[in-house]
């Protein structure tokens, strides 16, 4: 099947049932999106199809009929995203596992809401879980990214 | 005063197991050094100083910080400490985790591990502590942990970036026929002021290192720092935000397998039984092979691709035997109830608790049973690790805490000499005690075996991953204390017992090792605090139960600070005593600890009331050598207890990145929260009865409080930072439950009494 992932086309030959998640890791070496609990429940996987946030390892790969972006399609170290850039700025990882999930979540956020209260960031976040208790960081980060974004940066 | 001989016998597992080894080696060999284990891969124009600086003729500057970067932030803190003293900025150099060496030795980690408390500066326990550190080169362990990197390195990170300065000066002064006085450094280039000509430190970096190493080493005053002291850009920020493949999980290589594993879900136990054959059959399933090692049985998986393994170890039928432990929760709980029944020694025992007892009014005693569960660590990174092996060579890559004991039991699982295995360590995606446990490198190592010679990855799924950890063990406490007329108490009797976790730890990762001697870490946390009590006795009993119990952050002081604050709130209650107040005169002996108690109090405005249906709550610890005071303020909310706010104040005595110690403190009292509120490892027929996020879960952004941490530097002796957040987290919120409801919840988790927003 064929899969457009960061704006590239790939031919893989993978079990339609096989999550989204590990096409992208084991077939196609998209390490960027983590596995974190395979069952929705951490959000270390996620992942944009369409523009829309979703937990790649829960989503059989056979279904995905969007174009895929990851982490490693937002931005790079020479050109960040201005929610990546939010987050160097706020320095807020720490075992940095997680942080792939969060940025996508805060990335889709944003395209949704340009100034998010902090209960639209609880309701966006609540699903990306962080053992190392970056959230006080994340949540600037994300106010951070939406003064960025708006002013253009 | 106590001899060493008299310590020694009654000291502590690993040091009366290192003494006994430790001290027939000698003097000798506690001065020899190691050798510099860069020499022996050197880049092209690269040149080494020591183990720890690498400087190449292209002005590349290398440093290595030989610690598990985990999240705690140690990498940036210890090339800083490089940085400082070699006269380089921290955006000009390159940091490494470098390879597996005795020369990255941790001394830190051993010097706290004799029965004195931090604050005991008395000559035994000062000799002891010297003793200790030797131990720590003698065993020459290369780990991370007891928030131990920071002490260790201190000295000798800042003597190598030091010593290589010096170096490069007189090499720099040869070279341009001036005096070495004459000559300045700054951002990896020296200067001769008088002349303005000008080198940088590659252009004499090989000529410089092939000099002797300066006998003095001078360090530069506090007041002249550059970069330790202050807020440091961390050096993983940018491979973090761009999802850079920095973990063992994100190691690829040509040709390479995957796997899984699928172990025995009764630790230790063998299968009696199994049927492979449906897995076997599944498409991109490879082999399936037995696996046997310090850890127990079970079955390794090997895969074209990780989804393929992961569906096949679901497929495996086995039965398999009863275990050693008792089976389930309340059989566990029983016999933990029983070990405290049996008769203990104190590791407290300040003046005579039976006679202050025996003559109490009945009206002046309080009493209270308490309880904490097991505990998973849940890492964000499941356990992986990836291997290959080829030609009787092992390399092996993965996140670990403890590279040397990860090489020593990969040796000895394949029957290889050490010399015939390169340790790769990765970033950790999460550490907090889990990745000084080898089991997922001795899996991947053992089944390399069977891949004719192609790399392996093997990643455990999160449900084998939650019920095969080395758990922070089930406690039980009975406590007691009598009070004074004026409120205070006279008497305290702290009686705890938990399963040894020193006792598991050598079984796992130093097989042959047998345990001696009590193990400390029961005690850590309650026979340690700074309180002036006089009648005051803790004493711990090991619980025989054999289910793997490892080191969960802050371990020991992780149960006991819920205990002894708990309690000590109880105390304060029933002595009509304000909880900040009763700390204060119980700690006046100690004024970094009154300190700490007076700044957290200052900052949440501790006496002034507040609206109906709030609350506040306090607790102190020291632990692993800082001291630290938090408070925690809850709210009644329709949706059920909201815990709106948080105060840290700790005293680490050298503060070298305020930044990454405000987001340490952060962080682990947020580990410590999400344990209180929810978490518990169950056991049923001999298992864990829970398996991934839906019913393990951990604090989430909506219930995260708003924080404000101070950070102070009074004692003079410098504490550790990546634990000392967690033990006072969990009796804070439930002295502040016990203030908003009028209940005392002595049994965590919380959320089996109270309900959280």
């Amino acid at each position: 099947m064929r899969l457009t992932v960061d704006g590239q086309s790939f031919d893989i030959d993978a079990d339609p049932d096989m999550p989204l998640l590990w096409a992208l890791r084991d077939l196609i070496g998209k390490t960027g999106p983590k596995f974190g609990c395979g069952i929705a429940a951490c959000g270390a996987c996620t992942v944009h199809v369409d523009g829309q946030p979703v937990r790649s390892c829960s989503l059989p790969v056979g279904q995905v009929s969007g174009a895929v972006t990851t982490i490693e399609g937002i931005g790079t170290a020479g050109e960040l995203h201005p929610v990546q850039q939010a987050w160097l700025e706020e320095q807020v990882a720490q075992c940095g596992y997680c942080q792939a999930g969060q940025i996508m979540s805060a990335v889709a956020l944003l395209d949704e809401v340009a100034d998010p209260s902090d209960a639209d960031i609880d309701n966006a976040m609540g699903g990306n879980l962080c053992r190392c208790g970056t959230y006080p960081k994340i949540r600037s980060a994300i106010k951070k990214a939406a003064a960025l974004k708006t002013a253009g940066l | 005063m106590a001899s060493i001989g008299k310590i020694a016998r009654r000291t502590f597992l690993i040091g009366a197991a290192a003494i006994a080894g430790g001290v027939a080696v000698g003097y000798y060999y506690y001065r020899k050094p190691f050798a510099n284990p860069l020499e022996a891969d050197l880049g092209k124009g690269e040149a080494t100083f020591n183990p720890y600086v690498k400087i190449g003729a292209d002005n590349t500057i290398t440093i290595v910080a030989p610690r598990a970067e985990m999240g705690q932030g140690v990498s940036t803190t210890l090339a800083a400490m490089v940085a400082e003293e070699l006269d380089v900025g921290l955006d000009q150099v390159k940091v490494e985790h470098g390879p597996a060496s005795y020369a990255y030795y941790n001394s830190g980690i051993m010097e706290e591990g004799g029965p004195f408390a931090f604050f005991d500066e008395s000559m035994t326990a000062e000799t002891v502590r010297a003793g200790m550190g030797v131990i720590g080169k003698l065993l020459a362990l290369q780990g991370t942990g007891g928030s131990s990197s920071m002490r260790d390195g201190f000295g000798k990170m800042r003597q190598a970036g030091a010593a290589a300065r010096q170096m490069l000066i007189a090499a720099a002064a040869q070279k341009l026929g001036v005096q070495a006085s004459e000559l300045e450094t700054a951002n990896g280039s020296i200067l001769h002021k008088a002349s303005g000509k000008s080198i940088t430190y590659g252009e004499v970096a090989s000529a410089a290192a092939a000099m002797a190493p300066p006998s003095e080493v001078r360090l530069k005053d506090k007041a002249d720092w550059k970069l330790l002291g202050k807020p440091q850009k961390r050096i993983d920020m940018m491979a973090k935000v761009t999802g850079a493949p920095i973990f063992g999980i994100d190691v690829r290589l040509p040709d390479m397998l995957y796997g899984t594993v699928k172990m025995s879900p009764r630790f230790w136990s063998k299968p009696v039984s199994a049927d492979l054959s449906k897995a076997e059959k599944m498409p991109g399933v490879v082999k399936i092979v037995p696996i046997e090692t310090n850890y127990g049985y079970g079955f390794g998986i090997i895969a074209q691709n990780t989804w393929a393994a992961f569906k096949a170890a679901e497929a495996i039928e086995a039965k398999w035997a009863d275990p050693d432990y008792p089976l389930d929760s309340a059989a566990i709980d029983g016999v933990l109830k029983q070990a405290l029944g049996e008769k203990a020694s104190a590791t407290r025992d300040d003046g005579n608790v039976d006679t202050a007892f025996a003559d109490a009014p009945r009206e002046r005693i309080i009493e209270a049973d308490y309880a904490v569960p097991y505990l998973a660590h849940t890492t964000m990174e499941p356990m992986n690790a990836t291997a290959q092996l080829k030609d009787g060579v092992l390399d092996i890559w993965c996140g670990n805490q403890a590279p040397t004991i990860l090489r020593q039991l990969c040796a000895n699982q394949l029957g290889i000499e050490q010399d015939k295995i390169t340790v790769h360590t990765t970033f950790l995606g999460g550490g907090f005690g889990r990745r000084i446990e080898m089991d997922y490198a001795l899996y991947a190592a053992q089944m390399a075996k069977e891949t004719g010679g192609r790399p392996i990855k093997v990643t455990w799924t999160r449900e084998e991953d939650t019920r095969h950890d080395a758990y922070r063990p089930a406690a039980v406490g009975k406590f007691q204390a009598r009070l004074g007329d004026d409120g205070l108490p006279v008497a305290l009797d702290m009686k705890l017992a938990s399963a040894s976790i020193m006792a598991g730890v050598l079984r796992r990762l130093f097989p042959s090792i047998s345990p001696i001697g009590p193990d400390k870490t029961i005690v850590d946390g309650a026979f340690d605090q700074p309180y002036t009590i006089p009648n005051y006795r803790v004493s711990g009993i090991a619980a025989p139960v054999s289910i793997p119990a490892g080191f969960w952050r802050s371990v020991g002081a992780s149960i006991n600070g819920f205990f002894h604050e708990g309690f000590m709130d109880e105390i304060a209650v029933a002595g009509k005593i304000d909880p900040v107040e009763l700390r204060k005169t119980l700690m006046a002996d100690h004024p970094a600890a009154v300190k700490v108690v007076e700044k957290v109090a200052e900052m949440a405005k501790w006496g002034e009331a507040l609206p109906a249906g709030k609350a506040k709550g306090m607790a102190f610890t020291l632990a692993f050598g800082s001291w630290v005071g938090e408070i925690v303020q809850v709210a009644d909310t329709p949706a059920g207890i909201r815990i709106e706010k948080m105060w840290i104040a700790a005293d680490v005595g050298t503060a070298l990145d305020p930044g990454i110690i405000e987001a340490q403190l952060i962080s682990a009292a947020i580990y410590g929260l999400s344990a209180a509120m929810g978490q518990e490892i169950t056991f049923a027929d001999g298992m864990v009865e829970q398996s991934n996020f839906h019913d393990y879960d951990a604090m989430r952004i909506f219930q995260c409080p708003v924080f404000e941490v101070a950070i102070l530097e009074n004692f003079h002796r410098m504490g550790g930072v990546g634990e000392i957040g967690t033990p006072p987290a969990a009796p804070a919120l439930a002295n502040a439950i016990f203030a908003l409801t009028g209940k005392r919840i002595r049994t965590l988790p919380l959320s089996k009494t109270v309900a959280f927003a």
